[in-house]
Formats: structure tokens, C-alpha cells, sequence
């Protein structure tokens, strides 16, 4: 393939791939999500190639492992393209039916449809589903269409028009221009506006600047990043290379999971065949903007996805935060301007450039804008992946896309962001999804881990678990955070146990109190909050443990 | 380099643009509390003992002085309640390990810290990591590091570096704050390489 020379190069190529495509040429997307794989897709998407060589129909109908569907809890999840028929938890056995009547017989089977258990309606596509009825896709709806490792499936779906786009007819100041006025906040957690983080480092002395994709998402319960990241690479790809054009940076980090073999794969696979199409690397499109990018891996601990802690990792350190008081954007890798992002982050950059700032600003609230991916998970009918607009309320995604709770339990709490978040109370199911309003309560979205607790729950116990996780995935560098996890920990275990004395819950508030103020790094800040978060609304069941 | 002039404890102190406040505060004989701090080692942020209160901006910030950059009228206030009880848990978390470190012991009794508040785990290391720095940035040795991770965390000396630099070094032993690290060493020594002493280095070698 030579390189793209041009913004009319990569049109006549689009055009190109598109003509060569039978759209009515029968296609089976089988989910190649992590959830899926752990029910067994493997054997399935195995069982669709021999039973496609069996029937000689190699030529005629085209086989695609594709990202996450979703649709987690009903995997492995198959459609069968161009009529979009859905089978949920399709087994190797059900394969040969499958080819012959839907692919070639063009027939629906009945008993492979998701049959809704309150109405007993069958849905035949997927957006018949109510777990997928009730949510807006921008971002993941395209995982079931394309295959993640063929750039041409990405171009024949519109890629990298947004940084055509962003290159020769907006410029940089621009296109920068046009994330601050789409008001993108990061999905990493903080919220903060990627609009100014950008320009700070665009603004920020220096000729030398980096960019980088956390794709690291290391906190229980949180699996989102790595459904977009490795379901569909090149859209996360094209938002960091519109960045970094938009910042004046030559060199991006991609820094993510060292034990998911398939994200890692896809990832080198996009960066090899952006680079060989000219969508990457030297004089970009013709443009004259040059971006490299450069891939990392985590060193199995937590605490290497807090932003200092990265950067270090980057340089080859170890992965211990380290503020200096300055932003990274001004003072990051090696002290050069550092602009960092999460996945999703940079996954709706170019959908933004596409349909502009005001089409975004319309999505969501009023300050929280766009479309937020959940990993929806816990004591939920649906687990999955759920991609909703902000505002959408707590109790629609539970309820019309999770299904609600199982076994006929009541809904008892919501917990948000995983060890470094907080749980609200059934009462406050109404709040709309937004940074703010989820702040205010004490169960900030964080980066989008939804964990659902039925009745049976124990509070205490939850929050055990959790600090449990966070004194081995603290870096132990300060003292409150190590240690203060460390007392914690203990005294929560004491409770849970039935061990609990008099002075344990003031004791544990003031270590909280101290492990939030003086802690090094955001871990260490917020390691407390489950405990905060539960006191504030379930201190009674700390209170029965106490003798 | 700029003069800065900042308010430490409601002293007008002067100071030079990239100091920290620790040190704009050590030269004005403000006294500030450190622990994982020395002069020849790049600030480490790690005992948190030394936090105090800014304002910036008409906010008030708690951040560690050992890294916080002075600021022109920057208002710093190195003890106040906060502050006090921020150093006082510090302490008894710490006491927990070496309840009988002389430095954790006077700094008890001027904070109100209680020894005796924690459990004992008596690990008697505190983790300032002054020797780990110490052998990494000054001597280049690295004959003593830090392993595994969160609470688990320990220094240890790497026996096959140990072996050939520590005899005739052991600049690390008075920075520790419990003595620790010598009975660390004395360990490695008797089940790594006991008896055995590299040759004491000509003096060609040691300039």
C-alpha cells in the first residue's frame, strides 16, 4: 500500500474500499471481547470457519472477530450482517444451524433471539434489545461492524476524515478550538476539561511535548477502556494524532495492559498500518506534520495508571507518583510538556471534529457533555458495556439497560470508581449520571466502573475489599497512604468480623482525614473514599459491629 | 535567578526562585520537621512530615515544603492545627514500626503523638528510603533498594553489590532514622557473603 499523499488520496481510497464491498454480502461478526472470550468465543469463532470451509462458502461469506458488542452477560454474542440478526450465547453447537438457515437460508432462529423476561418478546436485531435500546453508541457502535485489526473497515466507516479534516481545512489553533467548545471533559476521572489541558500544553515553553493514551485501567469492575481500545484502535489513535497536532507534539506514549494480548496486538497493528497508509509517522497525509508514536506497558501495579506515576514508568522508573507542584501539561515526561488523556478521552475526539462542537455540546448536560462508556457490573441482570448520554438517570441504566437486580433482590446501593470511589444509597437513583452531581454525593464517576449491590450486600465488607486491594496496588512510597491504608484496613477487618471497639469509627475518620489531605498522589487522596462514602450512608452497619 | 519574597509563619523571608519552601524556610532558621529529606538527595515527598499550609490565591493548600516551589508573596504557615495533627498521626502510624527511634521519639513528644496508638508491627524500617537514595544518587552503588509494593514494601540489600561495595562504605548507616538498615546489612552479610570482604581499595580508587 503506498502512503497517502493527501486529503484527496485518503477520499479515493474511501471510495475505493467502499466499491470493492458487496454490502449485501453475508458477514458474521462474532464478539472478540474479553467477557466473551471468557465464555468460550474462541470455540465458536472456530466452529464458524470450519463450518463455512465445510459447506464451500470461504468466497461468499466473510467471517469477522470483531471487539466488544456490549452485551457482556449474554455472550458470546454473534450478528449476522447485512440483515443484523442478534444470537446471544451462541455455542459451537448452535454453528451449523446458524450458517445454514440464517446465512444462507436467510431465516431467523427463534431460540438463539434474546427473549426479554418480563414481556417474553424476542428481539432479532440487537437494537431491539433493551440493553442496547436504551443507550446513545457513538463510540462503541461501530465495534460490531468493523474488525479491529483491518484499517480498511475503519476508513470504509468514515476514519480519519477527522483528521483530514483537522489537518487542512481547521488547522491546529482550530481544531483546538473545537474540543475546549465541546466542553470535553476527561473520562479518566478527574473531569477536567481536555480543551484546557491541551492548551496548556500547547501554550507550555518548550519545543519538545508529548502526548499519551492511558489505557492502563487497572481498578476492579472498570472495563470499558479496553472494549473501545481493542474493539476499535484506529478511533482512539486518530483522536491522539488530532491532539497532538493540535498541542504541537511529535511524539505520543501509548501506555496500557501488559496481560491482554489481544489489545496489545491490536494496538501494534494500528500503529503499523496507520504508519504504512501515511496516517502516521513522517509528513502525515502530505501535511507536513510529523507523529510518532511509541507503545508501553504497565508494570502490574495499580498505582502506575495515576499520571506522575506513568510518566516515570515512561522514562523507565519506577512507577512512583511524583508531584512537583507544576501540571504535567507544563512539566511532565523527562520535564517536557506532557498532555495526558484517558482512552475514552481521545475516543471522542474525532467525532467531535467530524460533527462539530455544537453537535456534541447538545449531548449530555449542562456541564457535562457527550456520551459516557459504564462497565456495568455487580448484582445486575445485564453485565456489560453501556455507553449512555450524561444526564441519563441511575435508575434508567439500571433498570431499562441493566435489567435490573436478579433473584428478586431489592437494588441496595451504586458504587462508582472502583477502590478510589463511593457508593450512593437506593434513595438517590434519580440523580442524573453527571461529574458533578455524582461528586457532590460522595461516588464521583470516576473513570466509569459501575458496580450495582443488591440487599444482601455488606458494606463493610465492600469497603474491606477495597482497601484490601489498594495496600498491595499502593506504590508504599509516603506514610499516609501506605500506612494509613495499612490501619485502615485492620480496623476495618476487626468490624467486619464482629470485632469492632468502641473509638474505631472516629479513629478510622481521622486517618481518612489525614491519608486525604497529606497523601502524595490522587491515590493516596482518595483511597479513603469507599470508607468516607459508606460511613456517610451506611454507618449503622459499622455501628452493629462495634462492642 | 530572582529574588522571591514570601511570608513564612508571618516572617518576611527572601528567598530565590526554584527553592522550596523547606529550604527558603531552613535558611531563614524556620524550623520545619523532615524525616526522608538531606541536602545531597534529590526531594522525595515520601514522610509527608514536613507539610505545611499555603495560601495561594486565597486557598488554603496543604503540601509537602520539600517540594512545594516558593512563589513571590506566597503565605506559608508551618504549623497550625492541620498541620499538628497531620504530623502527629504521621508519627503514630510510624511508631507502630520503630517505636523507639530517638528522631520519631523527640518529634512524639513536641506533636502529642501517642506510641502506642497503633498495634506494634515492629518492622523498626520507616521507609524514608535515605539509603536507598543515598547508595542510587550519590555513591551509584545500589546496593541497597526498595522491594515489592504498598505495605509490603522493604528495603533490601542486593547481596552480589553488597558484597563488593558496603565494607568500605557504609555512608548510609548514620542517615538512618532507627538504625535499621545496619542490622539490614548485618543480615545480608551473615547469610550472603559471611567473612567475606572485598580488599580495602588502594587509594587510586577511592578519589
Amino acid at each position: 500500500m503506498p502512503r497517502l499523499n493527501s486529503a484527496a488520496e485518503l477520499e479515493n481510497l474511501r471510495k475505493e474500499i467502499l466499491l470493492k464491498r458487496d454490502p449485501d454480502k453475508p458477514c458474521i461478526a462474532i464478539c472478540g471481547g474479553a467477557g466473551c472470550l471468557g465464555l468460550g468465543n474462541d470455540k465458536v469463532i472456530r466452529a464458524f470457519e470450519e463450518e463455512i470451509r465445510k459447506q464451500s462458502l470461504e468466497s461468499r461469506v466473510d467471517i469477522r472477530a470483531t471487539g466488544c458488542h456490549g452485551f457482556c452477560e449474554k455472550g458470546p454474542n454473534v450478528v449476522i450482517y447485512p440483515e443484523e440478526i442478534s444470537y446471544t450465547e451462541v455455542s459451537p453447537a448452535d454453528v451449523p444451524e446458524i450458517v445454514s438457515q440464517t446465512v444462507v437460508g436467510k431465516k431467523v432462529i427463534d431460540r438463539l433471539l434474546y427473549t426479554d423476561p418480563n414481556t417474553g418478546e424476542k428481539a432479532v436485531h440487537q437494537n431491539d434489545i433493551p440493553f442496547y435500546k436504551n443507550q446513545m453508541r457513538h463510540l462503541m457502535s461501530n465495534n460490531s461492524r468493523i474488525d479491529p485489526e483491518s484499517i480498511d473497515d475503519y476508513l470504509a466507516f468514515g476514519g480519519y476524515a477527522a483528521l483530514s479534516r483537522a489537518l487542512f481545512e481547521m488547522g491546529s489553533a482550530q481544531a483546538l478550538e473545537e474540543i475546549k467548545k465541546a466542553n470535553l471533559r476527561g473520562r479518566g476521572g478527574g473531569g477536567f476539561p481536555a480543551g484546557l489541558k491541551w492548551e496548556t500544553a500547547r501554550n507550555a515553553p518548550g519545543e519538545e511535548k508529548y502526548v499519551i493514551v492511558n489505557g492502563h485501567e487497572g481498578e476492579p469492575g472498570a472495563f470499558m477502556d479496553r472494549a473501545i481500545f481493542t474493539g476499535n484502535p484506529h478511533c482512539v489513535l486518530e483522536g491522539l494524532i488530532i491532539g497532538a497536532y493540535a498541542i504541537g507534539s511529535h511524539q505520543g506514549f501509548i501506555y496500557t495492559r501488559h496481560d491482554s494480548p489481544r489489545l496489545r496486538k491490536n494496538i501494534y497493528t494500528a500503529l503499523a498500518k496507520a504508519e504504512e497508509y501515511g496516517l502516521l509517522g513522517e509528513n502525515i497525509l502530505g501535511s507536513g506534520f510529523n507523529f510518532n508514536v511509541e507503545v508501553h506497558f504497565d508494570v502490574g501495579i495499580f498505582v502506575s495508571g495515576e499520571s506522575s506515576a506513568l510518566m516515570r514508568s515512561i522514562e523507565g522508573k519506577n512507577p512512583e507518583p511524583r508531584p512537583k507542584y507544576i501540571r504535567t501539561s507544563v512539566s511532565g515526561i523527562w520535564n517536557k510538556p506532557s498532555n495526558l488523556n484517558n482512552v475514552e478521552t481521545w475516543a471522542n475526539v474525532a467525532q467531535i471534529i467530524n460533527k462539530g462542537a455544537d453537535w456534541y455540546a447538545g449531548i449530555g448536560t449542562e456541564k457535562s457533555k457527550g456520551t459516557k462508556l459504564l462497565s456495568l457490573s455487580g448484582n445486575i441482570c445485564h453485565t456489560g458495556v453501556v455507553e449512555v448520554p450524561f444526564g441519563t438517570t441511575l435508575r434508567e441504566i439500571v433498570y431499562d439497560i441493566g435489567g435490573g437486580i436478579p433473584n428478586g433482590k431489592k437494588l441496595k446501593a451504586v458504587h462508582f470508581g472502583g477502590p478510589m470511589g463511593g457508593s450512593v444509597p437506593e434513595e438517590f437513583l434519580d440523580t442524573p449520571l453527571d461529574f458533578d452531581e455524582m461528586k457532590k454525593l460522595g461516588a464521583p464517576i470516576g473513570a466509569g466502573g459501575m458496580l450495582v449491590l443488591d440487599e444482601d450486600t455488606n458494606m463493610v465488607e465492600l469497603t474491606r475489599f477495597y482497601l484490601n486491594f489498594l495496600t498491595n496496588e499502593s506504590c508504599g512510597k509516603c506514610v499516609p497512604c501506605r500506612e494509613g491504608i495499612r490501619q485502615m484496613l485492620k480496623i476495618v477487618t476487626n468490624i467486619s468480623e464482629g470485632r469492632g471497639r468502641k473509638g474505631d469509627i472516629e479513629l478510622l475518620e481521622e486517618i481518612a482525614e489525614v491519608a486525604g489531605a497529606a497523601s502524595l498522589c490522587s491515590l493516596g487522596k482518595t483511597a479513603s473514599d469507599p470508607l468516607k462514602g459508606t460511613l456517610r450512608y451506611f454507618r449503622d452497619e459499622y455501628e452493629a459491629n462495634i462492642h | 535567578m530572582s529574588e522571591i519574597l514570601l511570608q513564612i509563619d508571618g516572617k518576611e523571608v527572601k528567598a530565590t526562585e526554584g527553592m522550596t519552601v523547606l529550604e527558603a524556610a531552613r535558611q531563614a532558621e524556620i524550623f520545619i520537621p523532615t524525616l526522608c529529606h538531606h541536602e545531597k538527595l534529590e526531594p522525595y515527598g515520601g514522610c509527608r512530615i514536613c507539610t505545611v499550609e499555603v495560601e495561594v490565591r486565597g486557598w488554603t493548600r496543604l503540601v509537602a515544603s520539600c517540594l512545594y516551589p516558593v512563589a513571590p508573596d506566597l503565605v506559608v504557615r508551618t504549623r497550625s492545627e492541620k498541620v499538628d495533627k497531620i504530623r502527629k498521626m504521621i508519627l503514630e502510624l510510624l511508631m507502630a514500626h520503630a517505636p523507639d527511634s530517638p528522631e520519631l521519639k523527640a518529634l512524639a513528644r513536641e506533636y502529642g503523638a501517642d506510641r502506642d496508638r497503633f498495634e506494634k508491627e515492629p518492622s523498626f524500617c520507616i521507609l524514608c528510603g535515605l539509603c536507598v537514595r543515598y547508595c542510587d544518587e550519590v555513591k551509584q552503588k545500589n546496593a541497597v533498594g526498595f522491594i515489592d509494593k504498598g505495605a509490603r514494601r522493604e528495603i533490601s540489600f542486593i547481596p552480589e553489590i553488597a558484597a563488593e561495595e558496603c565494607w568500605n562504605c557504609k555512608e548510609c548507616f548514620p542517615l538512618c532514622p532507627t538504625s535499621y538498615l545496619q542490622a539490614a546489612y548485618h543480615l545480608t552479610e551473615a547469610l550472603a557473603f559471611p567473612g567475606h570482604r572485598s580488599k580495602p581499595r588502594q587509594a587510586s580508587e577511592t578519589t
